[in-house]
């Protein structure tokens, strides 16, 4: 189990252990963390899973994606620690990864 | 050698009133609006998801065409901007270049991306927040001031009154002249010979007095300081100040019919999937909080536009087809919300269902609805608004549907608001 810290925009913390395997999209649905529409389901191309990753977690979590970048480039809140968390797999190496929620999913 | 281009070619006709599961598949053209207006399309789409769910269509007046019926494989589709490209146009009709205007919606990446940029922000959630009492204002003026115990349309006195409000806020468009925008709309959208205009020629005329009124605003609010108006955002923004007419042009309609006739539709579209599903409509008088989900629910059952095309860039494979480049791909989202593969029991209108929110009436990817909240705002207000005031929006009469296989919608909705309906009364 790997855990994820999930920041609303008001503020509330949700804490959960996800599997590994699942994408920290996949983990916030399954534990019905709010603030996470995914509306493709996790094919990223809707854009609407969108999270800020903590500066610290940053280098771990990586680059987006060649298909993640333009959908990325259409949100107006898109800021350098913008990730789609479809595309983000839990893994060991993200024990303790803390994500922000936008206010408003695009 | 005979010359082939001699030969007499076997136009297809419109379908309606035969038979959609004995139909040869080579005779099978959806783009033809006859089924659509006759709402008969919904076995068509059907039967080629069953039998050809990329499907060939050598022999439409408009030009051979593919179409994809599946979600999964639209998907595909729409994932793939470099294969399938958005240029020269979304809808079928290859117009002439001199009456085709560029508009975002049809440009590749890099452009659409700097372009969709510059105006997305207008009706980005943050923003909508600060429209949401006005819209509501709106729609209560609207409801109480319907007509009680007589038929009426309420296409005209509700969808499209309240879709043209919201377009004139956007632009801050004088709202005398709203009526204008609905009407430019309509033009964009008209098939020549259907009603409205009778050659391209005629619309292309008509939508030049739309220029020049929005250029005559656009020189006023480009001397003002930026403001939270579409024309403002245009006039001021980096990838679009120095837009050239035509491009303007372009993108204005592309603003004024991706906020008008969709959100319309949805509206009506509504009202009569609740009359067609008496269930459902209690389920909503019972609980009123299942309306968010309800919205989605909506616009998936109605799904506005009916498809959008690719031109492939270069031969592809898809769904065991060999695309060629140049070829015309038309990706049925009427089609993929009733797939059964990826929405279960698509043919059922629930209000509550589970994952309301994966359909595909938006479309996916990078061309994906810039207007999707503020459709959803308007319908959820609308919704709120009605519940408060009306047991029952009943209809009366068959709808009369829009000639159209790309607007999928509603000129008419005969309905009655009865006072034993009405609440508190």
């Amino acid at each position: 189990m790997t855990r994820i810290t999930y920041i609303e925009h008001n503020g509330t913390e949700h804490v959960i252990d996800a599997s590994n395997g699942d994408s920290v999209m996949e983990a916030a649905i399954k534990n019905l963390v709010p603030g996470i529409d995914a509306d493709c389901g996790g094919a990223c191309s809707c854009g609407t899973c969108h999270v800020f990753v903590d500066e610290n977690w940053m280098q771990a979590v990586g680059e987006p994606g060649e298909f993640e970048e333009p959908m990325l480039d259409i949100n107006p809140e898109r800021s350098a620690n913008s990730r789609l968390s479809c595309q983000i797999d839990v893994s060991d190496e993200l024990d303790g990864l803390v994500v922000r929620l936008p206010e408003f999913q695009f | 050698m005979p010359d082939i281009t001699e030969q007499p070619v076997k136009r297809s006709r419109s379908l309606v009133g035969r038979d959609p599961w004995t139909t040869p598949l080579d005779e099978i053209d959806l783009a033809h609006p006859g089924i659509w207006q006759a709402n008969e399309f919904l076995p068509y789409l059907a039967r080629l998801r069953r039998d050809a769910p990329v499907h060939y269509c050598a022999d439409s007046p408009l030009g051979p065409y593919w179409s994809v019926m599946k979600y999964k494989d639209i998907m595909t589709v729409e994932a793939a901007p470099h294969i399938y490209s958005s240029e020269p146009t979304i809808g079928i009709v290859d117009v002439i270049p001199e009456f085709t205007l560029p508009m975002f919606i049809a440009m590749d990446p890099p452009k659409h991306e700097e372009q969709r940029k510059t105006v997305q922000g207008v009706v980005a959630p943050a923003n909508l927040k600060n429209l949401e009492g006005l819209i509501r204002q709106r729609v209560i003026a609207i409801l109480d001031k319907l007509p009680r115990d007589e038929p009426f349309n309420w296409v005209d006195l509700v969808s499209r009154d309240l879709t043209t409000q919201m377009l004139a806020t956007l632009f801050d468009f004088p709202f005398e002249d709203r009526h204008k925008l609905t009407y430019w709309s309509d033009v964009a959208t008209a098939i020549p010979g259907a009603g409205l205009i009778d050659s391209y020629e005629e619309g292309f005329e008509i939508l030049k007095e739309c220029l020049a009124y929005f250029s005559r605003l656009w020189q006023e609010r480009a001397r003002r300081e930026p403001g939270n108006d579409l024309i403002s955002m245009l006039a001021h923004g980096e990838a679009t100040r120095n837009m050239p007419p035509r491009e303007f042009l372009g993108n204005l309609i592309l603003l004024i019919v991706g906020g008008n006739d969709t959100t319309r539709n949805s509206i009506s579209g509504g009202v009569l999937a609740l009359n067609e599903h008496p269930q459902e409509y209690q389920k909503l008088r019972d609980n009123p909080a299942l309306i968010p989900s309800m919205v989605s629910e909506i616009i998936r059952w109605q799904t506005p536009l009916a498809y959008m095309r690719r031109t492939a860039k270069v031969d592809t494979e898809l769904g065991g087809k060999t695309i060629r480049a140049g070829d015309k791909v038309l990706m049925w989202y009427a089609s993929a919300n009733r797939d059964a593969d990826a929405i279960d029991n698509p043919d059922a209108f629930i209000i509550d269902r589970p994952r309301a929110r994966q359909h595909l009436s938006f479309g996916f990817g990078i061309h994906r609805c810039m207007g999707n909240r503020l459709a959803e705002m308007q319908l959820r207000i609308l919704w709120e608004e009605i519940s408060q005031r009306f047991d029952k929006v009943e209809v009366v009469g068959e709808p009369t549907r829009i000639y159209s296989s790309f607007v999928k919608g509603y000129t008419d909705l005969p309905v009655i608001i009865r006072s034993s309906a009405v609440k508190g009364q």
